[in-house]
């Protein structure tokens, strides 16, 4: 009990750390430039208090909780004696589908647990009225990132050159926003980089350095990165695809009346 | 307790692959739940303290920049928003110590600790300075009405430049880098501040040009970084 109320004031210090410059950027120029009173001000620093404590609290319980069994998992996942590696059968494929089942679902459940995301969802859901939903939203980034790092994985494994997905990702995305209705273009760009945060990042990069560690020919250096690259390229994918669909159903739905 | 249902997917998978896939019992299962408990009320109070604090602390700034009408404060302000967070940020710390190692490992740098550490910051600086120009130039594509897709569409061309150019071992990194630069507290502020302006000037729309800012801030370290790679 008493270890896991210092390791809270632990996170805690932590994160009012990695807020305390962006407080005095935020103060030094609301007194220096702007130089007007705060409306509510005490209303926005209880609110700047609710999201240090509640970001501490969250990290603390993940690291307490879910990232070491999730890295765990993914050693486990990774290791050569799971997949077969290096015994006389060979490369056992369906232990690979395993790896890659793993990568798609630890994508997609750590997306919908990401605080980013939920803010971004909210200012859309807010911004346009009702009409982009916070859980549609975020459902559409997570899918594109599930299939992003299941992707990602497979790269690894089959030790082709990141560049190749990353521009062929890019041009894929120009074609779709020419054919993405103009509202949602900026938000699905947007939802690219929010996806991949606090939660995301330790247990995606515990699989990709597990995989690059332990496939023969892999460099964990070389080939451990870039599986966030890809969390951040097919999200934008996701989201315009998803604004396609629904928009595709509208127009079909109002023609049928 | 919508907190509950954003947790229960992870939960959901790890008990899967734990006890069907891997076929192990569940270490410490009340360390477990307590943890779980932890990041429900995390979860909880962020979402509390977003609507209460950051999106109006930044909505605030947004109308006050606009009342005042200086550009050059403003862009000021953007920079030292993007720039701020960045140079801090613990992922930001991680990847560039990796980074470094790489280099070392490479042959780019000598393989003393004193050369890596001097690599690691220049790649920190480097990040922080190309995600604070990523959020000055989109508050300025705000402003102006700029569409996104064309500087989009601009940055891709120069993240493919860059990547025919750049030492193979930064490619990843530098790929990375772009996704981790933003942080949970920097995006809700950095939302609020592009839509905040965009209600305030005449002619914007909030939804078409108040986003767009993540977007910059995840495309410019790639190129950056890239060139960091380049020219050491």
């Amino acid at each position: 009990m008493i270890a896991g109320l210092l390791s809270f004031f632990d996170s805690l210090a932590a994160t009012v750390r990695d807020v305390l410059p962006i407080l005095g950027i935020l103060f030094g120029f609301q007194w220096l430039v702007l130089r007007r009173r705060m409306p509510n001000l005490k209303q926005l620093l209880a609110g700047f208090l609710f999201v240090l404590v509640g970001l501490a609290l969250f990290l603390q319980g993940l690291e307490q909780a879910l990232f070491p069994l999730g890295k765990l998992m993914a050693e486990q996942l990774t290791a050569p004696a799971f997949l077969g590696v290096g015994t006389a059968s060979g490369a056992d494929w369906q232990h690979y589908l395993w790896v890659y089942l793993f990568a798609a679902a630890i994508g997609f459940s750590t997306t919908i647990a990401e605080p980013a995301l939920i803010a971004v969802a909210i200012m859309a859901n807010q911004v346009s009225a009702g009409a982009v939903g916070v859980r549609g939203l975020r459902v559409a980034v997570a899918i594109g990132v599930a299939v992003g790092i299941a992707l990602g994985t497979y790269r690894i494994i089959s030790g082709t050159p990141l560049h190749y997905y990353i521009i062929l990702g890019y041009v894929v995305v120009v074609i779709q926003t020419m054919f993405t209705p103009k509202p949602i273009i900026a938000l699905a760009y947007d939802s690219g980089g929010v996806t991949t945060s606090t939660v995301t990042v330790p247990l995606v990069a515990a699989l990709g350095l597990g995989l690059a560690t332990n496939i023969p020919g892999r460099d964990p250096m070389l080939d451990g990165f870039g599986l966030i690259a890809f969390a951040s390229l097919f999200p934008i994918m996701s989201v315009m695809a998803y604004a396609q669909l629904s928009e595709w159903y509208t127009h079909r739905a109002n023609k049928r009346r | 307790m919508d907190s509950i249902k954003d947790l229960l997917p992870i939960v959901a998978v790890i008990t899967f692959f734990q006890l069907v896939v891997l076929r192990q019992p569940i270490p410490n299962l009340t360390g477990l739940l307590t943890g779980a408990l932890l990041v429900v009320i995390g979860l909880t109070l962020f979402v509390h303290g977003l609507k209460t604090g950051l999106f109006p602390l930044g909505e605030t700034m947004a109308h006050g920049f606009a009342r005042r009408g200086s550009i050059s404060w403003l862009l000021a302000f953007a920079f030292a928003l993007g720039f701020g967070t960045t140079v801090a940020e613990p992922a930001l710390i991680a990847i560039a110590n990796e980074a470094a190692r790489v280099a070392a490992v490479g042959g780019m740098i000598a393989d003393t600790p004193a050369s890596a550490t001097d690599y690691a910051n220049g790649l920190r600086l480097t990040v922080a300075l190309s995600v604070g120009l990523a959020i000055a130039v989109g508050v300025l594509r705000i402003i102006r009405g700029w569409p996104l897709h064309y500087l989009i569409a601009g940055g891709y061309i120069g993240v493919v430049i860059m990547t025919a150019y750049a030492p193979p071992e930064i490619i990843g990194i530098a790929y990375d880098s772009g996704g981790v630069t933003t942080s949970t507290i920097t995006v809700p502020l950095v939302t609020a501040l592009g839509v905040g302006l965009s209600t305030s000037i005449h002619g914007r729309n909030p939804l078409t040009d108040g986003f767009g800012l993540i977007a910059f801030a995840s495309l410019t370290p790639m190129i950056f970084v890239m060139g960091y790679g380049m020219l050491l």
